[in-house]
């Protein structure tokens, strides 16, 4: 088989980069890993290159392959003309550290300001049940192997300077595997449009193009969430809506997962019974306590609610009327 | 505490390694008050555990509603052939349902069962489908809702920074001494208590499963800093990795395939897994194809079934060894490997069930699984073997010093069980933080870090860098590799294992003269050099191991002793230290005694 | 450690659950900037090109079909009892002056649909804003200001879905239009042009069913879709939106044709040049 000509960017900061050739001996399946550390292991000992799996699961080993963010443990050298020399360049959105490592460090710092996940208070662990398809549609998002490809190719955060942050859509999906989590509690709404910045997309579907894991970043994560964002700050007539019933925006589906028995399975123990019922209620003056401290930042976040001024004047009500709701949910079934 | 020179990070309970076992190790420590920091070599969430594939072993009985932890034990035990340490699997088996439920507590989202639990799926040598799981991609699942949980925890990260010694006190451990990737500049955590967490040995060899990571760190920082390993001549080979193309060659293919009905051929079209089973235990596998194929279609409807189930979800080792020697008779694919099957099930239950081995194959083989068969043949995937702890509290033979997770030996005996590993982590990781915290909480009085063996470190940390000139570390591990691969393999013999010890000394004369080029900065060439002192270590380790038990047993198969030999063997551990000349002993010891309770379980198995 | 500082120092507090990411905003990578800087080899400009050629025909010729054909050059937008698309329903009262066309009165509606559509957006983004032209490709500038939808004018993007629901009337009209076509002069006929308005209005339909907002208010907005009966019902009408959605960019070009192709036809039948062969009975 003919030899690979690869051009390897290899530089640091502050000092002069350059595109370094190297003639790489092809196997049939190699991938530009494979390649790289034949570079490694040949020619360039000290080539830092971030890797761990070879395998596409751990998202180390991101650069960009002829121009493309592209996982390099995953990208084949048959995919490309080896007449042609092919380029391997470090992920360009983020600092560079040296060669084709970068500092991604950013990215752990925003992730830090997701809050986390939150289960309500007043359903126990053993009640919780839900069904493959309510968990479909968040497991895709939590396929994520956080390769940060899909911020490093999003032109938000590649070729813009915004005033405020951008999260980016490695984490708008994060956020969106929160917010459809069946039973989370916590309404991240505000946070998407306020401190995410989620009217900087613009939905031009990059990152969906080039994610390895081949997660509808767009489609099922980005836009639902700006559907939502509009549910709760963009559309007059469920803002009216909200006003005449005198409820907060409750954000959407806001059922507690007592679940109707599916045919022929046995019923979920004692979801639905009158001792929990009686808990549900009881509890639920102690929920509105919650909101009020939710401006100053208390460590464990609030139950789904926002914190605005409205919010937290009329949580409580909305709280008060969700528990029987769930009740009466789980009663019907 | 601070030594100049040095950037000095002080806690009382430093954690190396950030896999499942680590960071739940450091989730339990911070929960209990310890101020915690946690150490990994590559960033955050990147750690081996995300490539654990098919589920973790948990009677939870959702599925089978007469599995229990008794089952659980006497599944692990047997699997183990009664080499592990009786109490750790015990508390294995009891504790680690909670710590699932405990995952979904924190996020984790499980695939669910028709009446809406976390389902389970089967795995070979678990009696009922016991494997809690997301797809293919469990360990992947478990790794973000630690880290997440960790991340709100307020523990200290420190990414990127490889710990190369541990430094020691009088009788106890004192904290470590490591340098940062990026910039190459030297490091001090003085700690009450140090963790080890830092995974397996597979990059010891050529065709494996493992990470570039697991280049057995905390084995040889342990073994370094005086503790003692124990059944280190278990290296269990996973019998499905890819073999073609050479690019991807050993990279897994989960077990799951096969928990989900895959069906093993050779090149003739035969089902060789009847040849295989063990006659003592033929009893528990399905009796004809047609009872097989039942097994499969009732299970992947989520429900227990009265069929046995198929002759692929034999032990790890026994599958192992009945491919290796398919092929070494002839009967093995163009490849070197076998036939795995799946494309006889619906395409859509293929995908949604085992969706990243179809976009691996798919992608990285141009086979797709939905049409035709996989090539698969045995690769380097777990080391049974390990630090010798403490079952209640993960604590080494050196105080201060814990382990949790592969690193720590005797839970898996002489062959573990696919989908307890990540079990085990989960538990042992937590009970090592809580043990780690309270013994920090104990010996309150701080760490004190003695100068000169952080100046000493230093030096031995910059001595490849100044060196004129040697030995290039690329061309050693190369070596090193083949020379385990074709020497201390599947299956052993005398003479080739007195060969390997030879081989070692000569490479580990080769790695004092090791020089680096390029400078501190992120130099991989570098990072390798104590590596590979961590992996000649383990290497020798588990070469005098191996040598020294003559018997055929669980993942150790001797050529010149083919048979299992309860006799002198059935209850012994073999067991590494460090000499008073500072050359590796072997010696053997016994395993620790059960408790009458427990042997009870075990005689209802037999 | 120096300026490396981030592994350690941005992780060791935690961060209160709405605080904005620590500094700085955004990284600074090294991006060559300028228009179309790009290391990319392959022909990534075809796809913005043929996006920006097709939707600029599509928007020239709808202005002149609607606004300038009828009043202009006199020609008639209904022929032989079938009705261009781009006038129903058609409001035409007397005091209308004579330049007026009475699409102006519906136009709006499809216009501000498919202005605010998602896949629109992300196309004509592409296409004429080149904002990105492709993906890893510079832009013109960097924009020291860049705010696209989280500011006025494109927040009001987010009024799609009132689009949609206003789109369902002329969707339904033109239903009709396609079933009264079908009976011209007390005779049935089925003719070349009316299957063609019933192809046309099933595709506008699996336009408009297959949109992200449809898809979102019949049942993406739940989180929990086992949790009622109803909420069993608004999961499989999910599911099926979900099926038309994949395919949104299809429909979406698919129906963009069709609907000019019909008006076309019914134009060139007008004048004449073209006749309409039909079953009639
Ligand atoms: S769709 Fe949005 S998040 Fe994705 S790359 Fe484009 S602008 Fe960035
Ligand atoms: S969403 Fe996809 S591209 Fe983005 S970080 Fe995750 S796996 Fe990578
Ligand atoms: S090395 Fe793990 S994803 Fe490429
Ligand atoms: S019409 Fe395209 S998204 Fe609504």
């Amino acid at each position: 088989m003919p030899d690979a000509h690869l051009k390897v960017f290899r530089g640091r900061p502050g000092e002069p980069s350059e595109f370094v050739d190297f003639d790489v001996p092809v196997e049939e399946g190699m991938v530009v890993l494979d390649a790289l550390h034949w570079i490694q292991g040949h020619r360039a000992p000290d080539l830092a290159v971030r890797w761990n799996c070879k395998a596409a699961k751990c998202g180390s080993c991101g650069a960009e392959v002829n121009g493309r963010p592209s996982l390099t443990c995953k990208t084949r050298l048959s995919d490309f003309d080896l007449d042609e020399p092919i380029t391997v360049e470090p992920m360009r959105a983020f600092p560079l550290i040296k060669d084709l490592v970068t500092d991604v460090s950013w990215n752990y710092a925003v992730n830090r300001t997701i809050t986390p996940f939150t289960p309500p208070e007043n359903l126990p662990q053993e009640q919780w049940r839900w069904q493959q398809r309510d968990v479909d549609r968040v497991q895709e998002f939590r396929k994520c192997i956080e390769c940060f490809l899909c911020q490093d190719v999003c032109h938000v955060l590649r070729n813009h300077e915004t005033e405020r942050a951008f999260m980016g859509p490695r984490f708008l999906i994060r956020v969106a595997s929160l917010e459809m989590h069946p039973i989370d509690q916590v309404d991240r709404r505000q946070y998407l449009k306020d401190s995410g910045g989620i009217g900087y997309c613009n939905i031009t579907k990059c990152c969906t193009e080039v994610c390895p894991e081949h997660i509808k970043i767009t489609d099922n994560g980005i836009i639902p969430l700006k559907e939502r964002v509009a549910d709760a700050y963009y559309d007059p007539l469920q803002w009216a809506w909200r006003k005449l019933r005198g409820r907060e925006a409750t954000g959407a589906g806001t059922e507690l997962p007592v679940l109707p028995a599916p045919v022929g399975a046995p019923p979920p123990p004692a979801a639905a019974t009158t001792p929990t019922d009686a808990t549900a209620t009881e509890s639920a003056p102690a929920q509105t306590a919650e909101p009020a401290a939710a401006g100053t930042g208390p460590a464990r976040p609030p139950r789904r609610v926002r914190t605005t001024k409205s919010a937290r004047q009329t949580a409580g009500r909305k709280d008060a009327a969700r528990a029987p709701r769930g009740r009466r949910d789980g009663g019907a079934g | 505490m601070a030594i100049s020179g040095f950037e000095t990070h002080v806690h009382d309970v430093l954690v190396v390694g950030a896999g499942g076992a680590g960071l739940r190790a450091a989730i339990e420590a911070r929960a209990r008050g310890a101020s915690v920091g946690l150490v990994c070599k590559s960033l955050l969430g990147k750690a081996h555990t995300v490539m654990a594939e098919g589920g973790a072993a948990a009677a939870l009985a959702h599925v089978a509603p007469d599995d229990n932890w008794k089952v659980h034990f006497r599944d692990t035990m047997v699997g183990g052939k009664l080499l592990n340490h009786p109490r750790m699997a015990q508390l294995h088996a009891l504790e680690a349902p909670d710590r699932i439920r405990e995952l979904e507590l924190w996020g984790a989202v499980f695939d669910r069962t028709a009446d809406g639990r976390i389902s389970q799926r089967p795995f070979g040598g678990h009696t009922y489908p016991r494997l809690a799981h997301v797809g293919d991609r469990t360990g992947l699942e478990m790794m973000r809702t630690l880290q997440d949980k960790a991340v709100h925890s307020d523990v200290d990260v420190y990414m990127e920074c490889t710990i190369t010694h541990l430094i020691t006190g009088p009788g106890r451990i004192m904290g470590a001494f490591g340098y940062w990737r990026v910039t190459g500049e030297p490091v001090l955590f003085p700690a009450k208590a140090v963790v080890l967490a830092t995974g397996g040995i597979g990059k010891a060899y050529e065709v494996t499963s493992n990470s570039w990571e697991y280049s057995g760190d905390g084995h040889a920082l342990a073994y370094l800093a005086g503790a003692e390993l124990i059944d280190m001549e278990f290296v269990q080979f996973h019998p499905t990795g890819m073999v073609w193309p050479p690019g991807v060659r050993g990279l897994l293919v989960t077990e799951a395939v096969r928990g989900e009905g895959g069906i093993l051929r050779n090149k003739d079209g035969e089902r060789f897994m009847w040849k295989y089973l063990p006659e003592d235990r033929r009893q528990e596998y399905a009796a004809t194809d047609e009872e097989a194929e039942r097994w499969v279609e009732v299970t992947a409807q989520g429900r227990s079934s009265e069929a046995r189930r198929p002759p692929e979800l034999s032990t790890r080792d026994n599958v192992s060894r009945a491919i290796y020697t398919e092929v070494k008779e002839g009967r093995g694919s163009p490849h070197g490997g076998v036939y795995l099957d799946i494309s006889y099930l619906p395409a859509e239950h293929i995908r949604r069930k085992l969706p990243s081995m179809f976009d691996q194959f798919k992608e990285l083989a141009d086979v797709d699984i939905t049409r035709g068969p996989m090539e698969v043949g045995p690769t380097t995937h777990y080391v049974m073997g390990g630090v010798r702890v403490d079952a209640e509290t993960g604590a080494t033979t050196v105080p201060g010093l814990f382990a949790a997770g592969e690193v720590a030996g005797g839970m898996h005996g002489a062959n573990r069980l696919g989908g307890n590993s990540l079990s085990d982590l989960l538990v042992f990781g937590a009970r090592t933080g809580a043990g780690a915290a309270a013994y920090a909480a104990r010996n309150a009085a701080s760490a004190y870090v003695d100068p000169s063996q952080a100046y000493r470190a230093a030096r031995q940390l910059s001595a490849p860098l100044e060196r004129e000139d040697g030995e290039d570390a690329y061309a050693i591990q190369r070596d090193l590799q083949a020379m385990m691969q074709s020497l201390v393999g599947i299956f052993r013999e005398e003479a080739d294992l007195r060969e390997a010890l030879g081989r070692l000394t000569d490479l580990e004369t080769r790695w004092q003269s090791i020089k680096v080029t390029g400078g501190r900065m992120y130099n991989p060439g570098w990072n390798l050099v104590f590596e590979l002192r961590n992996l000649l270590t383990v290497s020798r380790a588990v070469t005098l191991s191996a040598l020294q038990r003559t018997e055929s047993r669980g993942a150790h198969s001797r050529v010149d002793y083919p048979e299992q030999d309860d006799r002198n063997w059935g209850v012994i551990n073999s067991v590494i230290c460090r000499g008073p000349d500072g050359a590796m002993m072997v010696a053997r010891s016994g395993v620790p005694p059960m408790a009458s309770e427990l042997r009870g379980l075990l005689g209802a198995a037999h | 450690m120096t300026s490396i500082a981030p592994p350690a120092a941005q992780l060791d507090r935690p961060a209160s659950p709405a605080r904005p990411p620590a500094s700085p905003i955004k990284p600074t990578g090294t991006a060559r900037q300028g228009l179309f800087a790009t290391r990319r080899p392959d022909a990534w400009w075809i796809e913005p090109t043929i996006v920006a050629i097709g939707f600029g025909a599509f928007i020239l010729y709808s202005l002149f079909s609607s606004l300038v054909w009828e009043p202009v050059f006199h020609v008639p937008y209904e022929a032989q009892g079938y009705l261009s698309p781009f006038f129903s329903p058609l409001i035409k009262p007397d005091w209308l002056p004579w330049w007026f066309s009475p699409a102006i009165l519906i136009l709006w509606i499809p216009l501000g649909f498919r202005t605010t559509c998602y896949y629109y957006r992300k196309a004509y983004y592409r296409a004429y804003f080149v904002d990105p032209p492709a993906c890893a490709v510079g832009e013109p500038t960097i924009h020291s200001r860049y705010r696209l939808e989280a500011a006025f004018p494109f927040i009001l993007q987010n009024i799609h879905r009132y689009f949609l629901y206003l789109a369902f009337i002329p969707l339904f009209f033109l239903w009709l239009d396609a079933f009264l076509a079908l009976r011209q002069e007390g005779v049935w006929r089925i003719g070349v042009i009316g299957a063609l308005m019933f192809l046309n209005v099933a595709l506008l339909t699996g336009y408009s069913l297959s949109c992200h907002s449809f898809r979102h208010v019949i049942g993406g907005k739940m989180d929990c879709f086992s949790c009622s009966r109803g909420a069993l019902l608004r999961y499989r009408a999910w599911e099926r939106a979900t099926w038309l959605n994949i395919h949104h960019l299809r429909w979406a070009w698919a129906s963009l044709i069709s609907v000019a192709v019909t008006d076309l036809l019914i134009r060139l039948l007008a004048i004449g040049v073209i006749g309409d062969p039909a079953l009639r009975f």
